[in-house]
């Protein structure tokens, strides 16, 4: 449909531009000049405009003219000719964000996220005061405040097993916990891997090559499935905390070999100038060749980020019920709300939490690249 | 630092070792009394079986038995701890004492009953696979299925019972064969052949995801075995015989007319199987470790057989799940428990 940028021809001939000929400029213009510039392109912007115009009209008339909005089971939603069943989304939205963690308990969790979003704010926001502090709280503060408070059994809380987690909560837990656990992980791997030290360097490789050899479900399923079995009898351990750890290990390992590519990429002369100044290797790495790998590698790691919150998903084949987990499990199981649209809605649902979540990782990823590379601008 | 990730691994184990209580040697009864809650594994999501509800409280058949085993021991059906599980997982979490029941519709075979370390203590669902054809057909039977197309999953015994059903009944038919089970439902939804096949408890679940559930309906027979039912751990003698006993009691209760509303007054009635199955008279459930009125709690807690069968799967829920081979004994199905005496 569009001609290319053989644009701002016409106007610039003219040796004083005051105003450029009439039908040149404004929508109008463009329009012909990029929509309708030959038959083909006509025929090209009708038929896309036509394929537009049925598409976002069939999605408009199925999750809003159609949409059934209240309704308290399925049968509202089974009438003929019925479009998305949103009833069935309002019942199930407490069910789909805290899974079956106790309704009177449901503010620890709020709290939790709320801790959280505020510690991550102050953290993504340049020009909050008192950075430092607030890393701080963040990454150590917060994650032992967010343990007691989901977890209760203590300071007078009502404990909550893992077993009523469910739902938006956990798939937030499991990425927070999976990329903060992961990246202190990542970067100790990373530099073993590089490391002058035989030991250190064959089991760096060994635990990355072994781990990056196995795909995720396996690793859960392991955590799942054969660790009972070692262990003695009788004795078990949370199975979150196992999904989390198998997680967290899988995700370090990836993550490794990002930050791996970040530190090949810096030249040796960075190296040797800190050499030079007489800096400890941990502050060579800390204060000069850290900075600059991870600076350069941020794409892939959001990309290893982005992708470890969709793998969430991955715990519900462990019984563990993530957004995902929930969704379905209300879906194929609530014979109350079975209808023919329910499961559609429930899955287009799922999928826009999931994308907006991404979506927003993404173009924060993508503003932090802009702002640290202003000095790298080509 | 591998060193220091081990460490850190051993910690956590470390931590999560002391935080269970050490119970192995002890019968599971006992663990089960002092934990104050029964674990119970049910299936992630399965409609009228095991399936949270809008408030997230899990409600169906299996998880009923659950309940009834837990009000037996307790008078509470609430000290239940409900473990959701995988198909895979189940077995493992039974053998690593992860949970002490598996109420979760697993089929009774020889296989696991006596080599993956599982006990069977009942059957609390005859399943089966059964059909569901379009009501417009007329057809009332599966012996009048002659020459029909039918939609089925391929490279499953599904398809094989389909295909010995048929040539035993000296009938031929039309296979549409599909890989997955959504698109052998969206196939038979779209009219693409006469019959769909399956499991007779998910052909109703099926049918009301279908475009217009009346339409449709399941025919009476049941053309393979699929016995569903609650397993313990082998070697616990006593722990199995409860969880059998629960829900033989239930059973029972059905065939002498107790149901949970009209519990009380039977308590004082006269019926000498009432009184000794409500612990009026004999001491059957001290017997079995627990209290006399081990029965009349846990229909207490969840009525009946027939009740339960009503309220999750059959007449009352949505799934409208005929009793079919479910009935009692006496009424024509297969429900049939030895008396308490």
């Amino acid at each position: 449909m569009e001609k290319g940028s053989s644009s701002s021809a016409t106007g610039s001939m003219q040796p004083t531009p005051s105003r450029p000929p009439p039908g040149s400029a404004g929508p109008l213009a463009w329009a012909r000049k990029n929509l309708f510039s030959s038959p083909l392109n006509v025929a090209l912007t009708v038929l896309g405009v036509w394929i537009i115009w049925t598409s976002v009209s069939a999605i408009y008339d199925w999750a809003i003219v159609r949409a059934v909005f209240t309704g308290s089971d399925g049968s509202a939603c089974a009438k003929d000719g019925s479009g998305a069943c949103w009833a069935f989304i309002a019942a199930k939205l407490d069910q789909f964000t805290y899974g079956r963690y106790p309704e009177a308990e449901r503010w620890r969790a709020n709290l939790t996220m709320a801790l959280g979003a505020l510690g991550l704010a102050g953290l993504m926001i340049p020009g909050v005061p008192r950075k430092g502090w607030v890393a701080v709280f963040t990454l150590f503060v917060f994650p032992i405040i967010a343990y007691f408070l989901l977890t209760g059994g203590s300071f007078g809380l009502k404990a909550v097993e893992t077993e009523l987690w469910g739902g938006l909560m956990v798939t937030l837990v499991v990425a927070v916990v999976g990329i903060v656990a992961s990246f202190p992980i990542a970067v100790l791997l990373a530099l073993g891997r590089r490391s002058q030290l035989p030991i250190v360097r064959y089991a760096s490789v060994g635990f990355i090559e072994f781990v990056r050899g196995v795909p995720l479900i396996t690793m859960l399923f392991m955590a799942s499935v054969m660790l009972p079995l070692f262990l003695p009898d009788g004795v078990t351990f949370d199975k979150l905390l196992r999904a989390l750890i198998g997680v967290a290990l899988f995700e370090g390992a990836y993550l490794a070999e990002v930050i791996r590519g970040g530190l090949q990429a810096i030249p040796r002369g960075q190296y040797e100038a800190a050499d030079a100044l007489g800096l400890s290797y941990p502050k060579k790495m800390g204060l000069v060749v850290m900075p600059q790998a991870l600076k350069l590698v941020i794409p892939g790691i959001v990309n290893s980020f982005i992708a470890l919150f969709k793998d969430t998903s991955l715990v519900l084949i462990i019984g563990i019920f993530d957004l995902l987990g929930i969704v379905q499990q209300a879906v194929s199981s609530d014979a109350r709300w079975f209808s023919p649209s329910t499961p559609l809605t429930a899955y287009v649902f799922a999928g826009f939490v999931f994308w907006i979540f991404c979506f927003g990782m993404s173009r924060y990823a993508l503003w932090m690249e802009r702002r640290l590379g202003n000095g790298q601008q080509r | 630092m591998i060193r220091m990730l081990k460490a850190m691994l051993a910690a956590v184990l470390v931590t999560g070792l002391a935080a269970a209580p050490a119970m192995a040697a002890d019968s599971t009864l006992k663990k089960v009394k002092d934990l104050g809650k029964l674990s119970c594994g049910v299936n992630t999501g399965i409609a009228g079986f095991s399936a949270p509800d809008d408030k997230g409280n899990w409600s169906g058949l299996d998880v009923d038995v659950c309940k009834a085993v837990a009000a037996a021991v307790f008078k509470d059906a609430s000290q239940v701890k409900y473990v959701p599980l995988t198909a895979k997982e189940r077995f493992t979490a039974l053998q690593s004492g992860e949970i002490d029941l598996l109420s979760r519709n697993t089929t009774w075979t020889m296989s696991r009953d006596t080599s993956a370390g599982l006990t069977f203590t009942g059957i609390t669902y005859f399943d089966g696979q059964g059909f569901m054809v379009n009501k417009e057909l007329g057809v009332k039977s599966a012996k009048e299925l002659s020459e029909a197309s039918i939609c089925v999953q391929t490279g499953t015994t599904t398809e094989l019972n389909v295909a010995d059903y048929f040539r035993q009944n000296g009938m031929n038919y039309k296979p549409v064969v599909f890989e997955k089970l959504p698109e052998t439902i969206a196939a038979y939804n779209a009219g693409r052949c006469d019959v769909f096949t399956s499991d007779a408890s998910q052909l109703y679940s099926v049918r009301l995801t279908l475009g217009k559930p009346d339409d449709h309906i399941v025919l009476p027979e049941v053309i393979s075995k699929e016995p569903l039912g609650p397993a313990v751990r082998q070697g616990d003698p006593q722990w199995a015989n409860i969880v059998r006993w629960v829900f033989f009691a239930l059973v029972n209760a059905e065939e002498l007319g107790i149901t949970s509303k009209n519990l009380d007054e039977m308590t004082k009635s006269e019926n000498p199987e009432i009184r000794r199955l409500l612990g009026q008279e004999g001491d059957y459930g001290v017997g079995i470790g627990l209290e006399n009125d081990w029965a009349y709690q846990a229909i207490k807690a969840v009525g009946n057989y027939g009740e339960m069968f009503s309220r999750n799967v059959g007449a009352e829920s949505r799934l409208k799940i005929s009793r079919g081979q479910n009935a009692l004994w006496r009424d024509g199905g297969l429900q049939y428990a030895p008396p308490i005496r």
